[in-house]
């Protein structure tokens, strides 16, 4: 439970630094930027340039520690201010409604491409020169693409030429979102490609980086031993290479998924996907600046919740991390 | 040759090793042929602007409209008519340029955090690698994007370059802390101490010169990192958009629908521009890597004379064949 503890304690210190550096941002620009932007909101409502001012720190509003201890006393409450964009409403409903889209999408797909990138890169190690194993640099090439390029080409392939997927939004206009099967269904149809376009993505790196520590995991003497017992040898590759294999991977995805979800963003963007990356999207390209930062706060704790997982995963599957504990 | 102790040649800088020709020839394929990829970009970064045959903003096309490649225009045209040969060519200057400088800045400060950390060690560590660990953890790209929005990207009040290079310096540290702290206890390091060397010479002296390796690798991820980001938020239009860049090319192909208009010849040149300069870094990384870990090395010399490869087999460490 320690190596939790210890682990909850740097997350909060994160949250923390985050949350810092959000206020400080709009702060530490300098004068006439934020005047220029205020001016340019001069036909508001007096609550949403009110809003705005605290965001900016303008006008009488104390010293800086007080600011500092007002917006930290928001924040918590889960204020998060108004969306000039689409005001009147608040940046935190305006997230209520996109959040699951992007939760449900990118989580899902990131599951499914670290299983398989796992799985892929077992069977590329211990297939050693294997056409898998061969066929690597292909991967390297998918890893180097930008996320938007490979949507692009996949939406020019399978949407425009062929017809097979649409090309845009969540689900089928017209439809209401809601339980019911027109609409889930309609919904899956339209994550086809957006997921297809993560897990391709994402994929080649958690494949890349199993096959080279089963590589070396595969050269212990531990293999070696189960082997001279005449273990069969999916036994050995499960059971004795990849389960002391997969320990760096796991450890690596706590640092992988913040790209991946910066991956999505922009592939929600491509595919007009309703979740948070088009918000944010829509925010920079109408200067909302209150919900590009209740976007990149609802971002950075979704990632850090992410890490946490991916912790107590870890403490389930190495037991040194547990024994630490002990001490 | 034993495995390589000394640096690899990474952009060009080839600290004199000892066997220079064994040392370029026992280089792995992959780093080869990244490096002349990467070779082959840089040279075009260099010349581009000279050799472009059209000014890339300028309307040169008879006709408005996007035109389809023609010996006129090698890859065709924009919709505003302006010669998209020339516009990649100019962009690929930038934005090998911007990849670049962010690579040395950011690099040189995960040195400087990594090598006092994993030095020092004590209070100044835990510190470093909080800090480096928080800059880890947090998603980069959304943060880069409030920072550049908020800032002003139109009037560029902080260079793009500083950005991407203060948020992208943390993985460099953590590695080269991490190699820092398995030299610190060794005996040469120790012999220098009690020799009465100064601290910062024992650092860069001592210790940096057996982590150039390492650091090169550093470099070319910060790099390809710089390159794959630059492209992104150019591509959503929060930096600059008055210079030509491969991703600022993708914002415009974009904004001015060059997939549903068929205009193949607009996007696809940049998008393949940046996604095979992005490839030759990671495969001279995966050489860089393989240097390091002989394990990785590729084992089809070896198949080839007819002995199949078992995983229990004894990992070829060294190949005596490779002279």
């Amino acid at each position: 439970m320690r190596f939790i503890i210890r682990r909850l304690g740097f997350y909060a210190v994160a949250a923390w630094f985050a949350l810092t550096v959000n206020f400080f941002i709009p702060r530490a620009l300098p004068g006439n930027a934020v005047q220029a932007l205020m001016a340019k909101y001069q036909n508001l409502q007096p609550q949403a340039m009110k809003a705005l001012e605290i965001q900016f720190g303008t006008g009488h509003q104390g010293s800086i520690f007080h600011q500092y201890y007002v917006y930290l006393g928001n924040m918590l409450s889960g204020n998060l201010g108004t969306s000039v964009s689409y005001s009147p409403a608040s940046v935190v409903s305006v997230l209520r409604s996109t959040l699951p889209w992007t939760v449900a999408l990118v989580g899902t797909a990131t599951i499914i491409a670290f299983t398989l990138g796992t799985l892929l890169g077992i069977i590329a190690a211990w297939r050693r020169g294997g056409w898998l194993d061969r066929s690597l640099p292909a991967f390297t090439f998918i890893q180097a693409t930008p996320y938007f390029f490979l949507a692009l080409l996949l939406i020019e392939l399978l949407s425009l030429k062929l017809h097979v997927f649409p090309f845009a939004g969540g689900f089928t206009l017209g439809d209401t979102p809601g339980w019911n099967w027109t609409f889930i269904g309609s919904a899956l149809y339209h994550s086809i490609l957006p997921a297809t376009t993560i897990v391709v993505t994402s994929m080649a790196g958690w494949m890349l980086q199993m096959r080279n520590v089963m590589i070396t995991t595969i050269g212990e003497d531990y293999v070696l031993a189960a082997q001279a017992k005449g273990l069969s040898p999916r036994r050995i590759m499960f059971t004795y290479a990849a389960r002391n294999a997969i320990l760096p991977n796991i450890a690596g995805f706590a640092l992988a998924i913040g790209f991946v979800v910066a991956g999505a963003l922009i592939m929600e963007f491509v595919f007009s996907y309703p979740g948070v990356g088009l918000t944010l999207y829509n925010a920079v390209v109408s200067d909302d600046y209150a919900l590009i930062q209740g976007v990149f706060l609802v971002i950075a704790f979704a990632v850090l919740l992410a890490c946490l997982l991916a912790d107590i995963v870890y403490v389930i599957a190495d037991p040194r991390a547990r024994r630490e504990a002990a001490y | 040759m034993a495995v390589a102790a000394v640096a690899p040649p990474v952009g060009g800088v080839t600290p004199a090793p000892v066997h220079r020709d064994g040392l370029i020839r026992s280089l792995p394929l992959k780093a080869k042929i990244g490096g002349v990829i990467l070779g082959f970009y840089i040279l075009m970064a260099i010349l581009g602007s000279s050799i472009a045959p059209n000014n890339p903003s300028t309307q040169t096309a008879t006709v408005l409209g996007a035109t389809a490649p023609s010996l006129h225009h090698l890859l065709g045209t924009t919709s505003f008519g302006q010669d998209v040969l020339s516009q990649l060519l100019v962009s690929m200057g930038s934005t090998v340029e911007l990849g670049l400088l962010v690579g040395v800045i950011a690099t040189a400060l995960a040195m400087v955090v990594g090598l006092t950390a994993g030095y020092l060690g004590g209070a100044a560590d835990e510190g470093l690698s909080l800090l480096a660990n928080v800059f880890l953890v947090l998603p980069a790209l959304p943060l880069l994007i409030v920072v550049l929005a908020e800032s002003g990207s139109h009037s560029a009040l902080v260079p793009e370059a500083v950005v991407l290079s203060v948020l992208g310096w943390a993985w460099g540290a953590r590695v080269i802390r991490a190699q820092t702290l398995t030299l610190r206890s060794r005996d040469f390091v120790a012999a220098a101490r009690e020799s009465g060397e100064r601290t910062w010479r024992i650092i860069f002296c001592e210790i940096l010169p057996n982590e150039v390796s390492l650091i090169a690798a550093s470099f070319v991820g910060t790099v390809l990192y710089a390159i794959l980001t630059s492209v992104v938020l150019a591509f959503i239009g929060v930096v600059s958009l008055s210079t030509w860049s491969l991703g600022t090319m993708l914002y415009w192909a974009q904004g001015q629908e060059a997939i549903q208009i068929g205009a193949w010849w607009w996007w696809i040149p940049p998008g393949v521009a940046a996604a095979t300069l992005g490839m030759s870094l990671v495969l001279l990384n995966f050489g860089l890597d393989e240097l390091g870990n002989p394990r990785l090395r590729d084992t089809r010399g070896r198949k080839r004379r007819g002995r199949k490869q078992r995983p229990s087999d004894p990992t070829p460490v060294v190949r005596e064949a490779s002279s």
